[in-house]
């Protein structure tokens, strides 16, 4: 068997978590990784740490200490002041093969996973694509589950001998810890070699949106191919609940919403206090991504829509009628209530 | 070959079983195709039909590669019979067991063989394992350049680069890179063709298709299959359906309002 660069004998007792930064703001799946990973350092005894890159990012160590790591590695320079595969993938390279940490976690954004996909490869080992859980078992080993087949199938997946122990997770699968604004930790400085003939991408145009983060919405309006469209019925509901809209994959390829709200497999995991799903079948692909969701409430005009098996309350029937319903029995009780407390 | 001055494209096919009809068997704990039809993993349907797309408007040639069982063969074809040019299907029992490090190094060596190449594409994940993470990894094989999860395409040969756009926390990007190049397809980002009937004929001559073995290839044995592959499976299982209610509620739209108000104020103690 091929063997990665180093092996378990010569790996440090250390998980590391890619700290990943736009604009100088930490991503906040990376936040939520420390947290994991603070867990996972805990139950074998092991070192936490960040890696940090960028230019001129050295504060945004604090926060990396706030949510549980012991040393942020920090490189700057200015070829990775922004992510490019080439420069963060050499840089990323450099600083694990002198820290050699056991564990390496990064979020499976779209920069994290073109990272994470080079980088496997450049150290010879293996990696566990989007996991849903981690732990740690006797012997430092790094067991990962993931979803297959749309969410239908579960696999527990290792590493036994190679290193570092690789994974990507999803934002919003792991909760973010308390922070603690009084723990400390130290700031390792890390001499990366990049040139700039490496950096061969550039980029032509870039238009960055006001993205929508639903997942962190305490409630969910989501509409399927069933509500043709109707987001705007929805908006109105999710306003009035203090929530966002989302949608399965159909609406969105259709162009009716943006992408950044499909919920999913191919979208985002939510952890929702409420999700509400209007006119959706409920193929895995789609569950997946409520299914941490605390009540799951389901509208479908077909009564045998498996969308009916994952939810708490079903309601079969045509969302176009019954989400006005319920906006007007939420407005008209809000209503209600105002002029009550002014009365008295 | 493709005349010089025209792109060479390969396209990185595979067929999977459709994820709905796929079980774990209780007693063995091992996954139950039998009963699943497969289907062109369906992102791999765009990267295709994009690379059509290319050759239509600046010649060329598409070779469709893939890595699987001899099963794959007829549904490989009818991406010939779409208007590929070439099947190259890798299918040897040594390359089974492969994960992501043992796949691209086997599909980086069939690329290898195919060049000069100008363009790698892929779909951006597949629907049984979904990770995502063979682009990049090939592109790191090869040392190629990468452009992953992009919606539109163009191939400029006269510069030598190429360009894809992506979809980016409500904007977008468009990144630039020089070729040789491997990109990713996100799923839906165009509308594949149908195969046209007049072409099956040709696509199913028995020349359409080589099929290597690892020993036609220069493969390393200790990079292959499941040597080759530093993860392991170790436990399998239906994915646990959390316990939902399942209460259906019943009346007019108003009484079923009026209903889901008062379980939406027992979730959520802030509603009106």
């Amino acid at each position: 068997m091929a063997t990665s660069l180093y092996d378990a004998s010569e790996a440090r007792n250390a998980i590391w978590v890619f700290l990943e930064q736009e604009g100088g703001d930490l991503q906040r799946v990376s936040l939520e990784l420390l947290s994991k990973g603070r867990e996972l350092a805990d139950e074998v005894g092991w070192k936490l740490a960040g890696l940090l890159f960028g230019d001129r990012v050295r504060s945004l160590a604090e926060q990396a200490f706030a949510y549980g790591a012991d040393e942020v590695w920090l490189a700057e320079h200015p070829l990775l002041q922004n992510f490019t595969v080439e420069a963060y993938t050499s840089a990323a390279f450099q600083a694990i093969m002198e820290g050699k940490p056991s564990v390496f976690l990064c979020g499976a954004t779209v920069n994290g996973r073109d990272l994470a996909g080079r980088l496997a490869v450049k150290l010879r080992t293996g990696l566990t694509a989007d996991c849903t859980h981690l732990r740690m078992r006797e012997g430092g080993i790094l067991v990962g589950e993931v979803t297959g087949f749309g969410g239908g199938v579960l696999a527990l997946i290792e590493t036994p001998q190679h290193r570092p122990q690789m994974a990507t997770v999803r934002p919003g699968v792991f909760p973010l810890k308390p922070l603690d604004t009084s723990s400390t930790g130290v700031i390792r400085e890390v001499s990366v070699t990049i040139d700039a003939s490496q950096v061969q991408t550039r980029v032509v145009e870039k238009v960055v949106g006001r993205g929508a983060d639903i997942t962190r919405s305490p409630v969910l309006v989501i509409g399927g191919r069933g509500i043709q469209g109707r987001f705007d019925l929805l908006r109105q509901l999710a306003q009035l609940l203090g929530g966002e809209v989302g949608a399965t994959r159909p609406p969105v390829d259709s162009g009716l919403i943006e992408r950044e709200r499909q919920v999913g497999q191919t979208g985002v995991v939510c952890r929702p206090k409420v999700a509400i799903v209007c006119g959706a079948s409920g193929a895995f692909q789609f569950t997946v991504g409520i299914q941490h969701a605390d009540t799951i409430i389901a509208i479908n005009t077909d009564p045998e829509a498996p969308i009916f098996e994952t939810a708490d309350y079903g309601v079969v029937g045509d969302a176009l009628q019954i989400v006005p319903a319920l906006i007007e029995s939420l407005d008209s009780s809000r209503v209600l209530v105002t002029s009550t407390g002014g009365g008295s | 070959m493709p005349a010089a001055g025209e792109p060479h494209l390969v396209v990185c096919v595979k067929v999977v079983p459709k994820p709905e009809e796929v079980r774990v068997d209780p007693q063995t704990r091992r996954l139950d195709r039998a009963g699943a039809r497969s289907e062109i993993n369906p992102p791999d349907m765009n990267a295709v039909e994009f690379a059509l797309q290319i050759k239509d408007h600046l010649g060329g040639r598409v070779s469709i590669l893939s890595m699987g069982p001899p099963f794959f063969e007829p549904y490989l074809r009818l991406c010939l019979a779409m208007g590929a040019d070439h099947v190259y299907l890798l299918s040897d029992r040594l390359f089974g067991g492969a994960d992501t490090l043992a796949t691209t190094y086997t599909l980086s060596r069939a690329i290898r063989r195919l060049e000069p190449v100008d363009l790698v594409l892929c779909g951006e994940e597949s629907s049984d394992g979904a990770t995502g993470q063979v682009p990049p990894g090939l592109a790191e094989w090869l040392g190629y350049q990468q452009i992953t999860m992009v919606n539109d395409i163009e191939v400029d040969m006269s510069r030598g680069v190429a360009r894809g756009r992506r979809e980016r926390q409500g904007g977008y990007e468009v990144l630039e890179v020089p070729l040789p190049a491997v990109i990713s397809v996100k799923t839906g980002g165009n509308e594949p063709r149908f195969w046209d009937y007049r072409l099956k004929p040709w696509a199913f001559a028995p020349e359409r298709v080589t099929v290597w073995s690892a020993a036609d290839m220069d493969v390393e044995p200790e990079f292959i299959g499941l040597a080759g592959s530093p993860t392991q499976v170790v436990g399998l299982e239906q994915a646990p359906s959390r316990e939902r209610k399942r209460i259906m509620l019943s009346g007019s739209p108003q009484e079923i309002a009026q209903q889901l108000a008062a379980r939406l104020r027992e979730a959520l103690p802030l509603v009106p």
